[in-house]
């Protein structure tokens, strides 16, 4: 792999807090390593802030391989950057070359307000979880885990609709900020295995109910959620969460 | 003044004689009791999920902005457990051999059998909740190796186990929230314990977003915040973890245990420059199928495909035919920077090896063919197909390696490197899990208990749920039982105004320094010392001229840190400048205990003390301590000892030839 150097113009949203008004600023950083992470090239702008004895841009990360979900920058248009199936943190700079002008932005939906410059409070999306996301299960009422044999291809599926990271990705990519993609992973991850069968009509109802009260959109099925997912959480939960829902009211 | 307090009787009877025995309170009364639960990572979130549903009145605090993304959630590989479902030899007492052995002889018996007898509670347990685990064919669930064992005991969900037991437990908790059984305050920090007639009553935590201190009462606090390894700056923990809470508990009289046991990680992608600002973990399960190689010849410099077999070094199959290429990970870290300092490193810096997948995607694609009785399939096909098993078992793990790096470990050899991974020192604990303060305990990584001078792999998400779910459960009745007695102090208490007066007053003078160099440069330069000191290979003379080091560093931090914003605003640079300060003090000490232990054992290699083949030499006779260090201001610490016994297995040198 051939590295190289860059300069950037960036265009990074400051906003003090959630109660004041935020505005574009335009800074430039230089000698960028294509080798570096797109955080990392954040951690320079930072230190070039603090030494010019201005205010660092406050954003939201923590494991920095992918997989915590904090990360949450809308870079050029996109969560989480032009990459496919890929974080912010997990952006590297050969993504970019010499003399771009990079916009920065956080998450914008209004059920996940800035709390400062790009980072957002997305606490909305553990109150969806505490509405049903979970087995009611109290530890030591398990029998032995092999008592329960589980077809592979449903195991597979479950898996899948769980490696949500709870990014919010989706949300941002929507035009009508709807959290169904989200919603949808833990109605399907849940639902596709036997243990979740005795709370499947409660779960599915009381998470929607929850979802629509925290004021995210509308699914209108464009996808959007889907083409940005860094783990591709594939919209065929959506399908699965709408059927489990009309199935519930049924069942009422 | 050590009293580790393990039952009496027989090893494998200790637990169940401890359960039937220990106090218990009744149910009318657990909701009058207060429990502080900091950290929400595999540890806290099954603590606060199992005492929330025993009825406990539990508060949880984490620093990010939700449990879910405690840095448990990084972890790749797997989670062990004595199910023996493979049928090949496995049990409670192999785990429980494996992890002594593992830990080369410096952890307690007891705790650790206990830890394989739950082991297989935890697996059910997870399946319960609906944790995904892989499973084969038959629907059951399937199982892998990992290092330092001979039997396939490691469960796991592809490349991301820790993230879906941290679901689980998670979800579990988010549950007792919404039964109102717990209560959570996310982007929020520990900063102080708060002690009344010398037991733990509450904390100071520090609200992340408006700035602004909280008093918290518990009639017990649980310290559930994972390991210190960010001390060396570069590691592969999350940017947030942090010794901070464990470090307010050691300055407010808990004792600090064997801080030198640190775990550098065999096979991290390598330091690619000098902005890098965390390093990268492949997961162990990789050397199942990998094999690991550096070329024969000094200074190399074909491709490493154009590297033919017989000119290749597959160092740890030649050193430990018996265990290969899943030699523990003390082990071979220090086998891969053997060969690196004698000159026959990879890559741009010649600070990595290979991690070749060549002739397992052979392997398997020869295994596919036949299964699907194809004759006569070309090459490329066996290729193919194998490639195709290779993603399924490792898929999401060369991608991540691809990402990076921007090579394909599909095409060409990944290069690897050892990093920081994990801390097996912590803070003492009884067989309780209780700290030297009475009322407050410590799990998980936090805790220095039961992995030893090293830890095997897939042993921390084994520790953090055993001590979540199904220890403190039972053992927190032993103490509370005695508490039902005490109401709940009011947070106007003097001592909670002393304390809340001390953090804020810290706080302000960290404010106040407005020098000239930013924190990030001081955790950079703090890392370095003790990377370079007091990493993988230490020595006395290294040790002295780092401990003068980090205590220079100290003062020219608390003379010259600079830290922009407010004091009450979301302020990243000030959370972070309590940390480093943290971890500054915390970097003296390990160079102390490090310099204390004239013997190598596990993860920490005195180069005065090898065998004539480079193995470490430990010195039982005077070194089966556990070294606990009690603060008594600044740079002074005074050593208890620990005396460690074993009473069922007889202590050797690890051999893994």
């Amino acid at each position: 792999m051939e590295h190289y150097n860059m300069n950037l113009n960036l265009k990074v949203w400051r906003q003090q807090n959630k109660n004041t008004k935020g505005t574009f600023k335009m800074y430039r950083v230089e000698n960028i390593s294509s080798e570096m992470s797109f955080l990392e090239m954040f951690d320079v702008l930072n230190e070039q802030l603090i030494k010019d004895g201005e205010n660092p841009v406050a954003f939201d990360h923590d494991c920095r391989e992918g997989i915590c979900g904090s990360c949450s920058m809308y870079i050029n248009g996109k969560p989480h950057g032009p990459w496919q199936a890929n974080t912010t943190c997990q952006l590297h700079m050969r993504a970019f070359k010499d003399g771009d002008t990079i916009v920065v932005e956080p998450w914008r939906a209004d059920a996940f307000p800035v709390i400062k410059d790009l980072m957002v409070d997305r606490s909305a999306f553990d109150r969806i979880i505490q509405a049903g996301g979970y087995i009611s299960v109290n530890t030591g009422n398990a029998v032995d885990g092999n008592t329960l044999p589980i077809e592979k291809q449903k195991a597979d599926d479950a898996f899948a609709a769980a490696m949500c990271i709870g990014c919010g990705a989706c949300v941002a990519a929507c035009k009508n900020s709807s959290a169904m993609l989200f919603l949808s992973a833990k109605v399907s991850h849940l639902a596709l295995l036997p243990q979740g069968a005795p709370e499947r009509t409660t779960r599915v109802q009381n998470m929607v109910a929850q979802m629509d009260k925290e004021g995210f959109g509308s699914c209108t099925n464009t996808g959007a959620c889907e083409a940005t997912c860094p783990k591709e959480i594939s919209i065929t939960n959506i399908a699965r969460l709408n059927s489990e829902y009309i199935a519930a009211s049924f069942a009422d | 003044m050590l009293n580790s307090k393990i039952p009496a009787g027989n090893l494998e009877k200790k637990w169940e004689e401890y359960k039937g025995h220990c106090k218990l309170v009744n149910p009318a009364n657990k909701r009058k009791l207060e429990v502080i639960v900091v950290g929400t990572g595999l540890a806290g979130a099954s603590a606060a999920a199992s005492l929330g549903e025993l009825g406990y009145k539990v508060k949880a605090f984490c620093f990010q902005d939700s449990p879910r993304r405690a840095h448990s959630i990084a972890a790749q590989g797997g989670i062990n457990a004595a199910k023996n479902y493979q049928n090949d030899g496995d049990s409670v007492f192999r785990l429980f051999y494996d992890t002594i052995k593992g830990g080369d002889y410096r952890a307690r018996e007891a705790n650790v059998h206990r830890l394989a007898e739950v082991s297989v509670n935890i697996i059910d347990q997870c399946v319960a909740q609906g944790v995904p685990f892989a499973r084969e064919y038959g629907g059951l669930l399937s199982n892998r190796s990992f290092g330092g064992t001979q039997v396939q005991r490691t469960f796991y969900a592809a490349g991301q186990t820790g993230q879906q037991l941290l679901i689980g437990a998670y979800q579990a908790l988010e549950r007792q929230v919404a039964l109102g059984n717990v209560k959570m305050y996310s982007r929020h920090e520990m900063l102080e314990v708060v002690k009344i007639d010398g037991k733990a009553r509450g904390i100071i935590a520090r609200d992340l977003v408006s700035g602004n201190l909280e008093k918290h009462f518990g009639h017990a606090v649980l310290l559930c915040t994972g390991g210190y390894g960010n001390v060396f700056y570069l590691s592969t923990n999350a940017m947030g973890s942090n010794v901070t809470a464990a470090w307010k508990a050691h300055r407010q009289g808990a004792l600090f245990s064997n801080p030198c046991f640190t775990q550098i990680h065999p096979t991290c992608i390598p330091v690619s420059g000098d902005h890098q600002s965390k390093l990268t973990l492949m997961s162990e399960s990789l050397r199942n199928d990998g094999r690991i190689w550096v070329p024969k010849k000094l200074n190399e410099t074909r491709k490493a495909v154009d590297i033919p077999e017989e000119e290749r070094d597959y160092y740890l199959e030649r050193r430990y035919p018996a265990f290969g290429n899943l030699v523990p990970r003390d082990v071979a870290s220090r086998a891969a920077k053997e060969r690196c300092d004698a000159g026959y490193g990879v890559g741009t810096s010649k600070q990595a090896v290979y991690l070749d997948y060549a002739a397992a995607i052979l392997r398997y694609g020869k295994i596919e063919a036949g299964k699907q009785g194809l004759e006569n399939v070309s090459q490329e096909q066996i290729i193919a197909m194998g490639k195709e098993v290779v993603k399924e078992k490792y898929g999401n793990l060369f991608d991540m390696y691809a990402k990076i790096t921007g090579e394909d470990p599909y095409e060409v050899p990944m290069r690897i490197y050892p990093a920081v991974h994990y801390t097996m020192g912590g803070l003492w604990v009884d067989y309780e899990l209780q700290t030297t303060v009475p009322g407050l305990y410590a799990l998980g990584e936090a805790n220095f208990s039961e992995h030893g001078a090293n830890r095997l792999g897939a042993s921390a998400l084994m520790q953090g749920l055993a001590d979540g779910y199904f220890v403190i459960p039972y053992t927190i009745g032993n103490y509370l039982a005695d508490e039902i007695y005490s109401k709940g102090v009011d947070t106007n208490h003097p001592a909670f105004e002393e304390a809340e007066k001390a953090v804020r007053e810290r706080i302000e003078k960290l404010m106040s320094i407005k020098g000239t160099q930013t924190v990030e440069s001081f955790h950079k330069r703090l890392g370095k010392i003790i990377w370079d000191k007091c990493g993988m290979a230490r020595n006395a003379e290294g040790l002295k001229q780092a401990i003068a080091e980090v205590q220079a560093l100290k003062k020219e931090f608390w003379s010259d840190v600079r830290i922009p914003g407010e004091i009450n605003e979301m302020n990243p640079e000030l959370d972070k400048a309590n940390r480093v300060a943290d971890f500054i003090e915390l970097g003296e000490l390990m160079c102390i205990d490090a310099l204390n232990r004239n013997e190598s054992c596990g993860g920490h290699f005195r180069e005065e003390y090898q065998t004539e083949d480079g193995e470490a030499l430990r010195d039982d006779e005077n070194f089966m301590y556990v070294a606990s260090w009690e603060f008594k201001g600044e740079h002074n610490w005074e050593l208890h000892k620990e005396e460690l016994k074993y009473e069922v297995i007889k202590p050797s040198q690890r051999n893994y030839k």
